[in-house]
């Protein structure tokens, strides 16, 4: 018997990838090995699910016995994958060896850690796991601080405040978000947070962070202390590349994938959060979704190379909704204001011949987002 | 013209398209989502709460109105 298509990685890519690939190819044996329970949830839920009164077990969509029925695939939850053999076609996993035909990483990325006294020991979430524990942790009213007040701090940020918690936001830049935002967004955004009754300690490095009776106590480079009962490290996300890396596989920032998200070896793929297609890693869904779509018609035996357009992505703050579509890094240009109101703010930035490179939108202008998106650069053309 | 993609026109009157904000899915009231149990007609705000894209999962809360 032929051996199975493999997909390692049980996350939005993984599942959403099987997905589509059932559609093109109903009769192709699909195999999806993960470390974790296999349950289908949606991340981007994670960082408000608060707020939507939802408890983490609720953010389960379907277990790992409903998806394998659902999508005709089969799938072995709680089996870590610890190498990858190319030479023989086979994985080396914890319930055993797994033969495969060809393979698909959906690694997805693993929160960085904060080099700080102490670190070591932070929770992260980037996972429904992870974030279960911290919500056990959290008692009504507690007093969280939030370490980098990039996309998925502010998100905690907001929807910790707005239910009740006392939220300390400590980032080592002078503002948030301060890649992707005019700054006078991230002043919106801190004065929108700030209201909600969250504390900001902008331009602070961390120093030390130690457990502190049931809580945590966290030191800053310019001497402040803090207090909390429950602290979250968010500053960031790595694509996952160990396993690839052993196996011998290109490797940059991400598993280096090309524009048909083919590995180095021609039997394997990757795609979602573990890779990297011509420097690029966006650990977004809307990436990931177009990945999985074109990698199902590449597996199905009709290759297909990959385009992105560009990308706006919303920033779940409700207390300050915002819309970044950010100018490719080391861009020339300068960020115009086509209006800043209490209603909302339009800000594009533009080159030195009035090109369209990125833009942030806030409030009410948040609706211009596939307006602008039309008119700026795609990610990969 | 294909008249079994046709609608009872009381249905299709005043129906809206939606755009998921995480993923950008659409769902068009006029067609709903049969395969899942939403009939033809049925507006956002009818779906439960609970309802979760079909695509990346996230809740109605997470989707705005779409124009062609």
């Amino acid at each position: 018997m032929d051996a199975p298509l493999v997909i390692i990685g049980a996350g939005l890519a993984g599942y959403t990838l099987a997905k589509e690939l059932r559609k093109l190819a109903p009769d192709l044996p699909i195999t999806l090995v993960t470390a974790d329970s296999g349950a289908l949830y949606s991340k981007p839920m994670l960082s408000n699910a608060l707020a939507q009164g939802q408890a983490p077990e609720a953010l389960v969509q379907a277990s790992a016995a409903q998806q394998a029925e659902k999508l005709g695939i089969t799938v072995l939850p709680h089996c870590p994958v610890k190498a990858i053999h190319r030479e023989i076609r086979q994985l080396d996993t914890a319930c055993g060896p797994l033969a495969y035909s060809r393979l698909v990483l959906a690694l997805g990325a693993r929160p960085r850690r904060l080099v700080a006294d102490g670190a070591e020991a932070l929770p992260a979430v980037n996972h429904l796991d992870d974030y279960a524990s911290f919500r056990q942790g959290l008692a009504p009213g507690a007093r969280v601080i939030i370490l980098g007040a990039g996309l998925v701090g502010c998100e905690f940020a907001n929807d910790l405040a707005a239910t009740g918690h006392a939220v300390t936001l400590v980032e080592a830049a002078e503002r948030p978000l301060a890649r992707v935002l005019p700054a006078a967004l991230s002043q919106r955004l801190q004065t929108s947070l700030a209201a909600l009754g969250v504390a900001w300690h902008c331009g602070s490095q961390v120093k030390s962070v130690t457990p502190a009776g049931s809580g945590w106590q966290v030191k800053l480079a310019d001497g402040s202390v803090l207090e909390g009962d429950g602290v979250l490290s968010a500053i960031g996300l790595e694509p996952e590349t160990a396993l690839a890396q052993a196996a011998g596989l290109a490797v940059g920032q991400g598993i280096q994938v090309d524009r048909t998200l083919a590995t180095c070896d021609p039997d394997i793929y990757a795609l979602g959060d573990c890779v990297e297609v011509e420097g690029l890693v966006l650990p977004y869904v809307l990436p990931l979704m177009q990945q999985a779509r074109s990698l199902a018609a590449t597996l199905a035996g009709t290759p297909t190379r990959m385009s992105l357009p560009a990308l706006p992505v919303a920033v779940k703050t409700p207390a300050c909704p915002l819309v970044v579509c950010p100018p490719p890094v080391g861009a020339e240009g300068d960020w115009i204001a086509d209006r800043d109101d209490a209603g909302g703010a339009q800000y594009r930035f533009v080159d030195g011949a009035g090109a369209l490179l990125g833009f942030a939108l806030a409030g009410d202008a948040c609706g211009q987002r596939r307006a602008l998106a039309a008119q700026a650069p795609a990610l990969l053309a | 013209m294909n008249m079994a993609n046709e609608l009872p026109s009381e249905v299709v009157q005043g129906t809206r398209k939606w755009i998921c904000l995480v993923c950008d899915y659409i769902y068009d009231e006029a067609k709903g989502i049969p395969d899942e149990g939403i009939p033809a007609g049925t507006r956002l705000e009818d779906i439960p709460d609970t309802w979760a894209c079909p695509d990346c999962g996230v809740t109605k809360a997470d989707f705005e109105p779409y124009e062609d």
